[in-house]
């Protein structure tokens, strides 16, 4: 079954133009023009993927990433025409997964796309432990003892990523490379802001992690089981 | 021994030098206390003179008065001791008595009658010996018969009332356990019935002297006083003075660190309101100005973001629909395919171009973000050298990198890196296939990065024209990298941005090179660079086409040090960059 994307843009040409690149590479897709009828479309249909421009009359992307986050955890790639640190930052705070700088190139796109379509090969009944927090793998659950804990998809991927290999530090980049699929050093900024995301949702004290380690200098590790 | 005295000694030589520099600083630093020490001594000046000259006519006055009323008494005394001794004949026996009796009485009568010249004593001599002094009377051998404390009386004194004269004259009589006493003492002769007698009349001078001392001792007191008032009226006048200009002072330091709504208070209508008033306006306009440059600066960086964002989408879809035109190109005749091919390559330039145009404007615009880490610049050449390497492949350039010094320095490593990318793109665009070579230096302040090549070079004058926004050395050159024409406009500000320097030298057909200077910690001011700019050698090293790790390029080895051909080269980047073109101008006419 091909996966089915919700494209968010105002601009025509532009919609009609992913949507040709993307039916081309066969997936479905779905183009609403306006930031107010997102939210609505992706309760409805629940695509697999939402591909989100930021600029959008009527309602701020940003706005509209918050607002599917709030009730679901589809991954959210964003379109930018900025490049400024904090316009990038203030997306992927809202929640967006991923984000891809205006103009791209269809190649480039199609793999971001991929990517986080992209399923963590599963064992069955893999489980793992950091600290109190269980992680059942093929269950795509996270639990703290017996209450769950609600991920995306992408920070589920993040901690098991972290999880499978307990004493390994990961460097920002591997980790660019192993969650979000990039074959060359990208932006750091993308693991910093999710790490943050992550440890709000995990941790008891975000200020004093336990499950997400810091090693400074270097990147990040899994607290002790 | 001598050591540590030595030692000791230039402890305290710098303690003292330390004091004494640490009040210079004060005298400098405070106007009020310049002020009043300058009050202080000149006051003392003319307090102390002031002084002297009132007590030298006090005592003159007390000395006067003294001496007429003991004229008077002396006077008196005579006419009394006439009366008394009208009939007695000091030469013969039992007289002594009687002119002691007459002196007793004399004595007695001029301190209780006339109080203006106060006590006195009375000597009475004949002769010339002493007589009559209280030793001498008691002297068997004494002829002339005398009375009173006789040896106060000096020999010059004598001389002229042995003559017949009156003479005064001041001494210090000397008295036992007690200190000693200035005397007037007022010498005449007395008719008797026999020979004439001298009397001298002795008039201590105590009370004088304790008047003179009290009068001296006030003097020292109302002159320390004074001293002290005008030492505090001086301080109180300055600080009305100073007040107003230390507040307008702290005002003007918290305008000049961004306070912008700092004012001066205005009381009043003096001077000093004045100044307030004035400077308030000054204020006022900067303040405008700024407002003004900043509504600029936002102006633009809303349009660089509009322009951004309006530009971009178009862009990306005309780039997907040539990405798409371009995938099915096999299908198409030869001359659809070659234009679905044009399209495709001219839009990689259009976004290269659309980029550094977005990358000029925020920097213009003073809104680029700098990153700073401490990074070795040798991994920064590294990883620069391999995003050149497909043009390295391409025009089979040997491209040697020597890098055996470490260079640890605060920078942005991305802007380096793009500075890098830049210069070796140049080079290799440049280089006529020839080597270019890259070096690393660092010293204790900054790090260099020198890419040099033995290309086609520059034409006088143009070392200072590379800069340029949108220059071209060679309009029909052919050119590989894709260059926009802002590639060094954007890198000499990426090196400005993060205080450093870009330099460029060149000579034709001996290649060119270009220097990038960094300090190692950020914010520091960079004087000299570890590198020379231009180089010694002009003989390009022998090496395989690719990218190699050597140490001992040649391109920009340091010259003998007694040649001093070097400009030395300050500034910032775009000076140096036309002191370098003067320097290569200097090399052409050699």
């Amino acid at each position: 079954m091909s996966s089915r994307i919700l494209v968010v843009d105002d601009d025509s040409s532009l919609a009609e133009m992913l949507t040709i690149v993307l039916q081309g590479e066969g997936f479905d897709t779905t183009v609403v023009s306006d930031g107010a009828d997102a939210l609505p479309t992706v309760r409805e249909s629940a695509p697999d993927l939402v591909l989100l421009d930021l600029m959008l009359p009527g309602m701020n992307g940003i706005d509209v990433c918050r607002a599917i986050r709030a009730e679901s955890g589809v991954p959210v790639v964003m379109l930018t025409a900025k490049t400024d640190t904090v316009d990038i930052v203030l997306g992927l705070e809202s929640g967006a997964d991923d984000y891809i700088v205006k103009p791209f190139k269809p190649k480039e796109l199609v793999a971001r796309i991929r990517a986080r379509l992209r399923q963590f090969p599963t064992e069955p009944s893999e489980q793992m432990q950091i600290g109190d927090v269980t992680i059942d793998v093929p269950a795509h659950q996270v639990r703290r003892g017996s209450s769950p804990i609600p991920l995306t998809p992408l920070e589920f991927d993040l901690l098991v990523a972290l999880a499978r290999k307990p004493r390994q530090v990961f460097t920002r980049e591997v980790l660019l490379e192993q969650v979000w699929g990039y074959r060359h050093a990208a932006d750091t900024r993308l693991v910093n802001v999710h790490v943050q995301r992550l440890r709000s949702k995990v941790e008891k004290d975000p200020e004093h992690p336990e499950v997400v380690l810091t090693v400074r200098g270097v990147g990040y590790k899994a607290g002790p089981p | 021994m001598a050591d540590r005295l030595a030692r000791l000694r230039r402890r305290a030589e710098l303690a003292l030098a330390e004091r004494v520099g640490a009040v210079r600083v004060l005298w400098r630093r405070s106007m009020q206390l310049r002020v009043v020490l300058s009050t202080v001594a000149m006051s003392t000046v003319v307090v102390l003179v002031l002084g002297l000259v009132l007590q030298t006519q006090i005592a003159d006055r007390l000395l006067q008065g003294k001496q007429q009323a003991a004229l008077v008494q002396a006077d008196i005394s005579r006419l009394n001791l006439e009366r008394d001794l009208a009939r007695v004949d000091p030469d013969r026996d039992g007289t002594r008595t009687t002119l002691d009796d007459a002196l007793d009485r004399l004595t007695s009568s001029g301190s209780g009658s006339d109080r203006d010249a106060g006590a006195f004593e009375a000597v009475l001599i004949a002769g010339t010996e002493a007589i009559g002094t209280p030793g001498a009377s008691s002297d068997p051998e004494a002829t002339d018969p005398s009375s009173g404390p006789a040896d106060v009386v000096p020999a010059q004194l004598r001389d002229p009332v042995l003559k017949g004269f009156l003479a005064t004259k001041y001494v210090t009589v000397a008295q036992v356990g007690r200190p000693d006493v200035p005397a007037l003492v007022v010498g005449q002769p007395v008719r008797t019935a026999g020979r004439n007698l001298q009397l001298y009349l002795i008039f201590p001078l105590s009370a004088e002297q304790r008047t003179l001392a009290l009068i001296q001792s006030t003097l020292a007191l109302a002159g320390l006083a004074l001293l002290g008032l005008l030492a505090a009226i001086s301080s109180i006048v300055t600080r009305q003075v100073v007040r107003p200009v230390r507040q307008a002072a702290d005002v003007a330091e918290r305008f000049a660190d961004g306070h912008l709504d700092e004012r001066m208070p205005v009381y009043g209508d003096d001077e000093v309101a004045r100044l307030a008033e004035s400077y308030n306006e000054m204020a006022a306009s900067i303040q405008q100005q700024i407002h003004q440059l900043e509504e600029f600066g936002g102006l633009q960086r809303r349009f660089t973001s509009d322009v951004s964002h309006e530009l971009r989408t178009p862009l990306t879809t005309v780039r997907m629909a040539a990405e798409v035109l371009h995938a099915q190109a096999e299908d198409m005749d030869l001359v659809a395919r070659r234009s679905a091919q044009l399209l495709v390559d001219e839009l990689d330039r259009f976004e290269s171009l659309l980029a550094d145009l977005l990358e000029i404007s925020r920097l213009d615009a003073g809104m680029a973000e700098l990153a700073l880490e401490q990074v070795d610049v040798r991994d920064v050449v590294r990883r620069s050298a391999e995003t050149v390497r497909h043009l390295v492949d391409e025009t089979a350039t040997p491209l040697l990198l020597d890098l055996t010094e470490p260079a640890v320095a605060e920078v942005d490593p991305r802007r380096v890196e793009r500075i890098l990318r830049n210069l070796l793109a140049n080079a290799i665009d440049h280089g006529e296939s020839r080597p270019v070579e890259v070096r690393v230096a660092a010293d204790e302040h900054a790090v260099a990065v020198v890419v040099r090549d033995h290309g086609v070079g520059l034409k006088p004058g143009e070392a200072g024209l590379v800069f340029n926004r949108f220059w071209r050395a060679d309009p029909s050159r052919q050119r590989r990298s894709g260059g926009t024409g802002l590639g060094l406009a954007i890198s000499l500000e990426d090196a400005r941005l993060q205080g450093g320097w870009l330099q460029a030298w060149g000579e034709t057909d001996h290649g060119a090179v270009f220097r990038l200077t960094l300090p190692r910690t950020h914010g520091d001011l960079l004087r000299t660079s570890p590198l020379p700019l231009i180089p010694v050698s002009a003989a390009p090293a022998e090496a395989e086409p690719g990218i190699h790790e050597a140490a001992g390029t040649t391109g920009t080895a340091l010259p003998p040090p007694e040649t001093g051909e070097f400009p030395v080269v300050v500034g910032d980047g775009r000076n140096d960059a036309a002191d370098a073109a003067d320097a290569a101008d200097a090399e052409d006419a050699r």
